[in-house]
């Protein structure tokens, strides 16, 4: 119903008055000084910001070298022989996969059952509060709680169990689902906020073709929020890759990742290792200093990966038509090719 | 003041106003009231013996939400072969009503009822809600087609999973389906072209047909409009009333409207309420050209609402 012509102008006599461009000059002073407040501020951000990258830019690349994706780290007092960051690498993808992978349908499952069923009504309210607290505890002693969980005798399988019986409870099974619960309170909450910004009409057109509550969700609802769902799990992602209490109290803090048993990728999970984190925490001139070299070499490839997470999250935030008239990679990053998001 | 009295009504003068253009004169010479001086009717007089079947029958049926009884002691047949047309100001509890022949009123936390409503003889609330949902089906005020592709839209309402992408083969029951419905909607041949679109591309008129075929996918029995053109330009409600008076042969069709003309358009027989109360029903003759209680007048002729 665009009807409205274009091109049309004013008669060329006529004065067009334009609203003028506002100056801070008349405004009273608590307003200016605020404003210029709010400049510095803002500014100085984006200064330390900058200084971040640049400092583990310039000190990252001038001690990193390509051999150091490829080597394990290996005991050694001198530099040129301890070996490169592999194994941390490799065991920061193996926390971020297990804690992921657990925590996105529970914490999913949980968004949608607190917002689209709330029933009972007191244990919604619980589970609710539950979440809050989980996000607010320190992650050192949601590793400690887990530490006390997985060292049980029964959960042995999970870890290893040495000689006496005593089962150790660090693992990458152990470390993997302590992080989901560090990442669940960051999917539950994004989940929810895409819940609630869905209008009405859409639950009740669902449900006006007799289609039932748990249909409307699966089908109509999540793949309608599958921008939120994933931001949410990238900033848990995000969360599990940046931590390092929990990996040095469950993950076991071992030069290398060490298996337990025979079975090819169950050993590994069952066995202890470290991450990125626990890597620049322990050659760190704040750890045992051994190699602060290796240290901002690792630094840096973790800034990367995170700063490569937030452009992610920045990209899916950002609604640009629907997904299908997009690339593959934007399909595969928005988890089109989990069924239940289709 | 008797709550049951309209409000005043303000008149706004033209006259002598140098920015409105002047009201034109009407084309047929006489000025009457009412929406008969404006519109005519888009269906052709029914004979007497045409085939009309009732299907849903509202006996004494009292609608609440919470302590408030927005919907009091109201009677209506729903026939197949005729569209029914429920006009009435706002808060007259016309949707309230419409959205408790399927029970979408139970949605609505505090919602309460009493009396019957039958469909076919059965008690709608002795049968499973869904399977109702499904005999019963709904359009609403705004279109709200689903964020997925037009296919998926209309397959959705089938009972079958659709399949999805161009790898996963589709039924051609389900094709079939899908396009027989946006067929009856008047819409297919506006995107044969791709189904696998996604629906919000289209536009408003065209997302309401989306949502009428919808409707009409898992082949119900009875069709509900809550003003399904009030978010609507001319054109696409002059589309949609075709289509209601072109489906009433085969799904008995309820619509609730605010446009009296609209009600005179498309329907065969209509209900005006008021304030909760069926004031009148009757043929659309006998509302529109012979209103026989005094509020029907005042409504019909624009006095209020």
């Amino acid at each position: 119903m665009s009807t409205v012509a274009q091109g049309l102008k004013p008669p060329s006599g006529s004065a067009v008055a334009r609203s003028p461009r506002e100056g801070t000059a008349s405004w009273p002073l608590a307003d200016r000084i605020g404003y210029w407040l709010c400049w510095i501020v803002g500014i100085g951000l984006c200064l330390i910001a900058l200084a971040i990258v640049l400092f583990m830019l310039v000190k990252g690349i001038s001690y990193l070298r390509p051999s150091m994706f490829v080597e394990s780290p290996a005991p050694s007092a001198v530099q040129s022989q301890s070996g490169g960051f592999l194994d941390p690498i490799v065991g920061t993808l193996i926390v971020a996969a297990v804690g992921i992978a657990i925590a996105m349908p529970t914490g999913v499952a949980i968004a949608a059952w607190l917002s689209e069923y709330r029933r009972p009504a007191w244990l919604a309210r619980l589970v609710e509060s539950g979440v809050e607290m989980i996000a607010g505890v320190p992650s050192a002693v949601l590793a400690i709680f887990g530490l006390l969980i997985f060292a049980r005798g029964f959960l042995g399988f999970l870890s290893e169990t040495d000689a006496g019986g005593t089962v150790s409870g660090k693992s990458f099974f152990a470390a993997g689902t302590v992080m989901a619960i560090l990442a669940l309170p960051l999917i539950v909450g994004s989940t929810r906020e895409g819940l609630a910004q869905l209008p009405d009409r859409l639950r009740e057109a669902s449900f006006a073709l007799g289609r039932t509550r748990i249909t409307t969700i699966r089908r109509v609802l999540l793949p309608a929020i599958r921008p939120e769902i994933a931001s949410g799990t990238v900033l848990g992602l995000g969360r599990i890759i940046g931590d390092t209490a929990i990996i040095t109290i469950v993950l076991g803090l071992t030069l290398t990742n060490e298996g337990v048993g025979h079975i090819p990728v169950i050993s590994t999970l069952r066995g202890t290792g470290s991450t990125l984190t626990s890597y620049i925490y322990a050659n760190s001139p704040a750890g045992e200093g051994s190699a602060p070299q290796k240290a901002y070499a690792a630094a840096f490839v973790l800034l990367m990966i995170v700063l490569g997470l937030n452009a992610i999250v920045t990209r899916l935030t950002n609604h640009g038509g629907p997904a299908a008239e997009r690339g593959r990679a934007y399909r595969l990053l928005r988890f089109e090719w989990i069924p239940w998001t289709r | 003041m008797d709550p049951l009295m309209p409000p005043p009504v303000r008149r706004i003068t033209l006259e002598g106003n140098p920015y409105v253009a002047p009201p034109r004169p009407p084309a047929n010479g006489h000025a009457s009231a009412g929406p008969a001086a404006v519109a005519t009717r888009l269906r052709a007089p029914r004979p007497a013996s045409a085939q009309v079947r009732e299907r849903m029958r509202i006996e004494s049926v009292w609608l609440a939400y919470g302590e408030n009884w927005v919907v009091r002691d109201v009677s209506l047949p729903v026939r197949q072969g005729e569209v029914l047309a429920m006009i009435g100001a706002s808060g007259s509890g016309k949707t309230t009503l419409l959205r408790s022949l399927n029970r979408l009123t139970e949605i609505t936390a505090g919602a309460a009822r009493a009396g019957r409503i039958t469909l076919d003889g059965q008690d709608i609330h002795e049968l499973e809600v869904n399977d109702l949902r499904r005999r019963v089906t709904m359009v609403f005020q705004q279109p709200n087609p689903f964020p997925m592709s037009i296919f998926d839209n209309v397959a959705y309402a089938l009972a079958e999973r659709p399949g999805r992408g161009r790898r996963r083969r589709r039924s051609p029951e389900l094709e079939h389906a899908v396009t027989d419905a946006l067929h009856r909607a008047g819409l297919y041949d506006e995107v044969a072209g791709d189904l696998d679109r996604s629906a919000l591309r289209l536009s408003g008129g065209q997302q309401q047909r989306l949502c009428i075929a919808r409707a009409l996918a898992a082949e119900p029995e009875v069709l509900l409009l809550d003003e399904p053109c009030s978010a609507l330009d001319p054109i696409s409600t002059a589309t949609i009333e075709e289509l209601i008076v072109e489906l009433r042969e085969s799904v008995a069709i309820v619509i609730v409207t605010h446009n009296l003309q609209q009600a005179f358009r498309v329907a065969d027989h209509v209900a005006f309420m008021h304030l909760g109360e069926l004031v009148e029903y009757g043929t659309s003759e006998q509302v529109f050209d012979r209103p026989s209680a005094q509020r029907t007048r005042d409504y019909i002729s624009g006095a209020f609402g």
